[in-house]
């Protein structure tokens, strides 16, 4: 892991400052954050402007990228890391953290954004892998890395590269919702298994899901994944939100279904308080009302390109 | 004893399994009616603007305005230090902030998240040595009132700075205690719930 010392510039502490102590970058330090932003709404945002309606819309960070998911699948082509002057126009418009994406296993894009001073970097399948066998060893890092995962044994594969928060893949860009919750149903459904599980069988486990014992035991004990769980791909409505919440995600991503909308400001907002009131069928119906048109939806069949497929 | 945490967004469950493991029965708030009956309340660490938001929508701010002037113990954490400040000096021109301890704050006030770090603090009133503090991209206090007590600093640019802050039952720390394993000024926040917190809090 990389600690660093990180003192002040001048000046030497006095009363009961010490500055001796200090270490960035521990895993509690990264895992941290995403503590912070549970019961929130992360949204995918291509510029400064949007950035801004997504913080006064109420979101708990924003996701930097070129092009939102669904417009990617319209243009195909390779889909990269976001031009830095787009990046810091975005952290200059908002005081809210700032995510930016990478491509699987591209770790100089990853360097990129760290110097860039990104608060998150999603090593994203949404852009177009740079590796087909290798992710990013986010240990190496300062920044923290959120990575997607459609199962418990991908999701483990993460946290032992160093991922500090997992999101479900989702299929991305399609505003079709049935993929995240699959993904959430099974990472969570596979993690009640596990504690039920003796310690021989824990073994079984970590074979099967091809992911470290440790990890495996490390649930067992606890019930739940080392890092925070949020879920990603393909909401579109307050409702989604909450089904997700009601299901067992702790906080939610939207991206293409705010932008991609009639009336983004509007549905950002109504999505905030679905997945703050998630348990509330009442508040539901009232922020779900007149939103205009959502984002034109995908059946998952009709697809070519399936996003959730990329990563290993 | 039951005490409130605010749940509109935030390191919610971290809180309420200290206080549970202390032995106080949590309440999670997110609707006017739920702060019946509860004896305190924390404000967890999370995103202050979305927060801040989600109480005016949700009715909540102006209740917990009213049992925090009647003297409601009150305990916050980075963002809930933020909220029960006087002033934000860099927050949303929309953000307001409950005014129940006199502390100027200034938000992400060691910069970016690659700044966020842990260290070993001394706090006054908590003894058995250091706490380890865990600063997440955390809020420093840039004026704190005459009637407010500073029990720990840490040094911002050479300066010492407050960090945790106390004023009547009011308790604030810049950084998250619930995130350490340290639950001791937890306890130090509980040790005033069952003392009545009676009285206005300024």
């Amino acid at each position: 892991m990389n600690e660093r010392g990180n003192g002040p510039r001048s000046g030497s502490p006095t009363g009961q400052a010490s500055d001796d102590s200090r270490v960035t970058a521990t895993s509690r330090v990264k895992r941290g954050l995403a503590e912070m932003l549970r019961g929130g709404v992360i949204m995918d945002v291509v510029d400064a402007e949007q950035a801004k309606v997504a913080e006064g819309a109420g979101a708990v960070s924003v996701m930097a990228l070129e092009r939102v998911p669904a417009d990617i699948r319209r243009h195909g082509g390779v889909a990269r890391m976001s031009d830095p002057a787009l990046v810091q126009a975005i952290q200059g418009a908002v005081t809210i953290p700032v995510m930016a994406k990478a491509r699987i296993g591209h770790f100089v894009e990853a360097q990129i954004l760290e110097a860039l001073g990104v608060d998150y970097v999603d090593e994203s399948e949404v852009l177009t892998p740079a590796d087909e066998a290798h992710h990013v060893d986010k240990w190496a890092f300062s920044v923290p890395f959120v990575c997607g995962a459609t199962n418990l044994g991908e999701a483990l594969r993460r946290i032992s590269e160093g991922a500090a928060l997992i999101r479900s893949k989702g299929e991305a860009g399609t505003g079709n919702v049935v993929e995240a919750v699959r993904h959430l149903r099974s990472i969570l459904g596979d993690i009640r298994r596990v504690t039920q599980a003796d310690s021989a069988e824990l073994y079984g486990w970590a074979k099967q899901l091809q992911a470290p014992v440790a990890l495996v035991q490390e649930i067992a004990e606890t019930g739940r994944l080392p890092v925070p769980l949020f879920c990603a791909g393909g909401l579109a409505t307050p409702a989604d939100a909450a089904l997700v919440m009601q299901l067992g995600a702790e906080a939610v991503f939207v991206g293409s279904g705010i932008f991609k909308s009639s009336d983004p400001s509007r549905r950002a907002r109504a999505i905030v308080e679905a997945t703050t009131h998630y348990r509330r069928p009442d508040i539901l119906a009232e922020v779900s009302r007149d939103l205009g048109e959502p984002m034109m939806g995908s059946e998952i069949d009709g697809l070519e390109v399936r996003l959730s497929e990329r990563g290993w | 004893m039951k005490v409130g945490i605010l749940a509109l967004q935030g390191d919610v469950g971290e809180h309420a399994r200290v206080l549970a493991d202390l032995g106080a029965d949590p309440i999670e708030v997110r609707a006017p009616e739920e702060l019946a009956g509860i004896d305190a309340l924390v404000l967890p660490g999370g995103e202050s603007t979305t927060m801040s938001m989600l109480l005016e929508s949700s009715g909540l701010f102006d209740p917990i305005a009213d049992r925090l002037a009647g003297g409601m113990p009150a305990f916050g954490t980075c963002a809930g230090m933020i909220l029960l400040a006087t002033e934000v000096l860099d927050g949303r021109r929309d953000q307001r902030c409950f005014g129940a301890i006199e502390l100027s704050v200034r938000r992400n006030a060691f910069g970016r998240q690659v700044d966020s770090f842990e260290s070993d603090l001394d706090v006054s009133d908590v003894v058995g040595g250091p706490m380890r503090a865990v600063f997440i991209r955390a809020p420093v206090v840039a004026l704190a009132g005459e009637g407010v007590d500073v029990l720990a600093t840490v040094a911002v640019g050479g300066a010492p700075t407050p960090v945790v802050c106390r004023q009547g039952s009011v308790l604030v720390a810049a950084f998250h205690p619930e995130l350490a394993g340290d639950w001791r000024l937890h306890e130090l926040f509980l040790s005033n719930v069952g003392s009545g917190g009676d009285g206005p809090a300024r």
